[in-house]
């Protein structure tokens, strides 16, 4: 029978949250690694049994966890981060030059056909791959060094590579997005790599429609359709028909533009979701409603869903990484607050219900789906 | 026999309980005593001090004999009540520490 995994990283720890197919009832294991800030959890498409976690501490630093068995044993493999040759500099919050320095893995994207192949995107900004299931580490300093990273500034979260999206139809194409130097694409499998800001305009630059700069919060895209990608910007929700050579905004009706997440429904490639949050100084929901928004046309149109989600009173933010879709017939929506609940919806947001609640902030979520 | 304390995090991630005993071999310094805690216990590797420069993390504290040996040469000798086992070196997560090294965090 089909089932659905849940993978919960948050402030304190990672929660597991285990259903049937029908979502209804969840089995909570947790917290894994108590204590420790799980930036993120995930499985790997090829084997869901293998799953990664990000373990991190303003104390201790930098953990890998690897689970074999779904997320019910766990052992550490290698928490070395570093970067290829001189690690150079970036611009700091005030603009002066400053030292790269790994702080932690913010997102782990498991190979679509290897278990034992992961990349990690990291702050300070690179992107990492191992080969041996998270036993060795190495940069694809291409991205680092394609020439713009002297000039790539942290966001307010820090500089960080926080998405990572592989092409499912060509294997040496990925896009990673980071906070606050934009999006950029290879397509030699990570030796080399391009901005793909072309139609992004961001007001606090000196340049608005400049290559590098852009605060991308996130990107998604459906695998059936891997040159259409979707992006929820600092402002600004984009689409791109052509593989992030240029962008569209696609904003639209929606109360704000400003938010974090931004996903496609497993099964209708033109549906998409994003939470709009108030503005980039009050971060939670404008009118202290919390409400998905669902287009079903690709971007423009766009229709509140609230149904279940409390609509009074709520200020939690939904971070970057704390949304996710499940791929059942009925697709599952799936999103994590900082107010420690994690919403679902079986009914591909029609309709919500706290599957947990009272967790710590959660800064991530994952759905693995079971057959 | 050197003692070594260890804060909570850090034991359930070498998954040991209480002090940690180890055999040093030369001169009993911060750099000795965390080598060979690090060769018995590589998960530790990267969590009390840097993996390449083996400075010690930010909000990392060494103490021992009631004094803060924080700020010391990793080579200087650690006090002969260390070195004979009398006392512990204590690892410590200061209580200043785990403000994330940016402003905000995760966003």
């Amino acid at each position: 029978m089909s089932g659905v995994r849940v993978l919960a990283g948050t402030r304190k720890g990672a929660f597991i949250l285990i259903s049937d197919g029908k979502r209804e009832k969840w089995d909570i294991s947790g917290p894994h690694f108590a204590g420790w800030e799980i930036y993120h959890l995930k499985g790997s498409p090829a084997d869901p049994n293998r799953i990664y976690a990000s373990q991190s501490s303003g104390w201790f630093g930098q953990q890998v966890q690897r689970s074999n068995d779904g997320g019910k044993n766990w052992e550490p493999v290698d928490n070395k981060f570093v970067y290829e040759g001189v690690p150079g500099t970036h611009q700091w919050y005030d603009g002066t030059a400053h030292p790269w320095e790994f702080k932690r893995v913010w997102h782990f994207e498991p190979s679509l056909n290897d278990p034992d192949t992961v990349y990690a995107g990291v702050e300070d900004a690179a992107i990492f791959r191992s080969t041996d299931g998270g036993k060795s580490w190495q940069e694809l300093p291409g991205l680092r060094g394609h020439g713009t990273g002297p000039k790539w500034q942290p966001g307010a979260g820090g500089m960080c590579l926080h998405t990572i999206v592989l092409d499912p139809s060509d294997a040496a194409r990925m896009y990673v997005a980071i906070s606050a130097a934009g999006a950029f694409r290879t397509d030699d499998g990570g030796t080399s790599w391009k901005p793909i800001t072309k139609g992004l305009h961001s007001g606090f630059l000196p340049d608005p429609d400049a290559e590098v700069g852009h605060c991308v919060h996130r990107i998604a895209m459906h695998g059936s359709r891997p040159e259409v990608l979707f992006m929820q910007k600092h402002w600004d929700v984009m689409r791109s028909d052509n593989a992030g050579d240029s962008w569209h905004e696609v904003s639209g009706n929606l109360p704000t533009d400003f938010g974090f997440v931004i996903d496609v429904h497993a099964h209708e490639p033109e549906t998409i979701y994003v939470v709009p949050i108030k503005t980039d100084s009050e971060h939670y929901p404008p009118e202290g409603k919390l409400r998905v928004y669902r287009s079903r046309t690709g971007g423009n149109e766009w229709e509140p869903l609230s149904k279940g989600l409390p609509q009074s009173n709520c200020y939690v933010n939904v971070l970057r990484d704390a949304m996710a879709v499940d791929s059942l017939d009925a697709c599952g929506i799936y999103f994590g607050t900082t107010g420690g609940q994690v919403y679902a919806s079986p009914d591909s947001g029609d309709t919500w219900t706290p599957i947990v609640r009272d967790l710590p902030a959660v800064l991530s979520v994952e759905v693995q789906t079971l057959k | 026999m050197i003692r070594v304390v260890l804060p909570a995090h850090l034991r359930t991630l070498a998954r040991v309980s209480g002090e940690v005993q180890l055999d040093v071999d030369g001169p009993i310094t911060q750099a000795s005593v965390l080598d060979a805690l690090e060769n018995r216990y590589p998960v530790l590797r990267g969590a009390i001090r840097d993996h390449v420069t083996k400075q010690r993390r930010a909000f990392v504290r060494f103490f021992a004999c009631e004094e803060d040996l924080s700020h010391e040469s990793p080579d200087a000798q650690l006090p002969e009540a260390v070195a004979n086992g009398t006392e512990p070196f204590m690892v410590v997560g200061a209580i200043a520490g785990g403000c994330r090294v940016n402003p905000v965090g995760r966003a």
